[in-house]
């Protein structure tokens, strides 16, 4: 290497010697691209209070409900992905398809280690059925659009959930069957909600002749969890 | 089950002398020579045969048609597995249709598949017919009991469970050992048709299609509607199956043929039947015994006074 690099130093030195003795003035401008800073750029939360971090993403979380409950083909739900709004809907409906008692060997409702699995083994593997059939999306964000699109099938299990504690305990078959006809109504329409929000977000990621089959995986992932919820029932 | 059409099909690609070495090869290619399958079917973009291959400009078309083999990656890579799921919609849609749609002469892989064979198909049917078992099963208890008045509703989340360790296991472990039986055959007997096992797995996902509507009718709690489905999706799914493989195993001695085929039969039966006793009259059966024991249980003392 020593070698090389003695045989190397006289051509540069010479291409030096040409450039210095046309007596050149060497100057100029080197324009570094400089950010412009921002006043409410990541720069500054070394020193904020917890609290507005903590605040800041709930904002963030909130803002990407709304674009669930509005899916209007914006990009911003895929934009910036977080995984913090999937987890926390995923935990709320876990908790609420618990059930009454954890122990009752008769209680067949979904567990909640079961709802868990469910939820997320089945978006990993839609995420994976997408990049496999060539979408170009990436896999958190896949992951983030079908987290965030729960949303209405959890909103859908509070409805149901008042439903069932509105309904008395020994009530007639008239008054049930009402109850049921309208939690059918609720799920279904959270379902087709939940479908359709994240087939907006989703299907133009990949080739036009196959988004049927990149969308039927997702009706059938949001169909077991609208089936889940339809047919909980609280253990007396 | 003779088949002419095929036979005569193979035949002419025996005849063509240029093609008869690539061909050979490349309908054997198995899943586990990935090696083999990138020094022989590599593609380049420009459509000409630019590797170490001896294939002419016009031979590699037809060996392309042959292998349908767009690309190949070592199995570590995602692109690997991106060749499984090589698909379009309509390609689906035929692959479904042939499935359930026995026409006597033609070969469902040869005429569907063409060894591109997709995992695509296979899972998601696999995961349609779980959730569907689980679901239909969850619904035809609802109704049976829906009479009773004591009886409160509670929904049954362990059938998810079991239907899909039952129905993925049978639709990976049956190929499996088919593959198997085939490839050790072969060594024993020089068969026309070899199947490779992703071939093979293929074939089994899609046959198992025509029990989704079947297992969504047992819903009607009906057990002569439920029997009557049951034998129409044997028969036809079954046939599909016999007519694919029946190539196969034809040149074996008679004896082995024949219980292959019906030991493949008597399979695709007890998983028709096996679902259809566990997750659709157990409950009830049960409940009926009960109701019958207790009804001579209180009869009896009757009697004796």
């Amino acid at each position: 290497m020593a070698e090389v690099d003695e045989s190397n130093k006289p051509l540069f030195a010479g291409l030096s010697d040409v450039s210095i003795s046309e007596d050149i003035p060497v100057e100029g401008e080197i324009s570094v691209p400089v950010n412009s800073q921002n006043p409410d750029d990541e720069f500054s939360t070394l020193d904020e209070p917890v609290k507005d971090t903590i605040l800041r993403d709930l904002r963030a979380v909130g803002k990407k409900f709304v674009h669930v409950m509005y899916p209007k083909k914006s990009s911003a739900l895929l934009r910036d992905w977080d995984l913090w709004g999937p987890l926390l809907l995923c935990v709320t409906l876990a908790l609420m398809l618990q059930g009454g008692s954890a122990d009752s060997k008769d209680d067949g409702n979904p567990q909640f280690a079961e709802v868990f699995v469910i939820i997320w083994f089945g978006s990993i593997v839609i995420t994976l059925n997408s990049k496999l059939l060539g979408g170009t999306i990436s896999f958190f964000q896949s992951l983030c659009v079908l987290g965030y699109c729960i949303l209405p099938l959890t909103v859908a299990m509070l409805l149901c959930r008042l439903l069932l504690m509105m309904t008395p305990e020994k009530a007639n078959n008239a008054f049930e069957l009402i109850g049921f006809i309208l939690r059918v109504v609720v799920v279904t329409a959270s379902f087709s909600w939940s479908t359709y929000a994240s087939t907006a977000f989703l299907a133009d990621s990949q080739p036009a002749n196959r988004k049927a089959l990149v969308v039927y995986p997702i009706f059938l992932f949001y169909f077991v969890i609208g089936w889940m919820i339809l047919t909980f029932a609280t253990s007396s | 089950m003779a088949n002419p059409d095929f036979h005569l099909q193979f035949q002419d690609f025996e005849s063509d002398e240029g093609l008869l070495g690539s061909s050979r090869e490349v309908t054997e290619v198995s899943i586990d020579d990935p090696v083999g399958k990138s020094q022989k079917q590599r593609r380049v973009p420009g459509g000409a045969a630019q590797d170490e291959d001896t294939d002419s400009l016009g031979n590699d078309d037809t060996t392309q048609l042959l292998s349908g083999q767009k690309k190949s990656a070592p199995f570590w890579t995602f692109a690997y597995y991106q060749t499984f799921f090589d698909i379009d919609t309509y390609q689906v849609k035929d692959r479904i249709l042939g499935s359930m749609l026995p026409w006597p002469g033609k070969n469902f892989v040869r005429l569907y598949i063409r060894s591109n064979p997709d995992l695509y198909g296979p899972f998601w049917i696999c995961a349609t017919l779980v959730f569907a078992i689980a679901i239909s099963g969850n619904m035809s208890s609802f109704l049976s009991h829906q009479g009773s008045p004591n009886h409160t509703y509670v929904p049954d989340f362990g059938k998810v469970t079991i239907a899909a360790t039952t129905i993925y296991s049978y639709a990976w472990l049956v190929p499996l050992a088919l593959w198997g039986f085939l490839t050790w055959r072969n060594n024993k007997v020089m068969n026309a048709v070899s199947y490779s096992f992703l071939e093979i797995v293929c074939v089994y996902g899609y046959s198992l299609f025509i029990y989704i509507p079947a297992v969504v009718l047992w819903i009607i709690p009906s057990e002569g509607l439920r029997w009557c489905s049951i034998m129409v999706a044997l028969c036809l799914s079954g046939s599909v199956l016999v007519m694919t493989f029946w190539p196969a195993i034809r040149d074996d001695q008679p004896r082995i043929a024949i219980a292959m085929i019906l030991s493949l039969m008597a399979l695709h039966t007890l998983l028709a039947v096996g679902c259809k006793v566990y997750f659709f009259s157990s409950g009830s059966s049960i409940n009926h015994v009960v109701t019958q024991t207790e009804v001579i249980e209180t009869a009896d003392p009757t009697r004796a006074h």
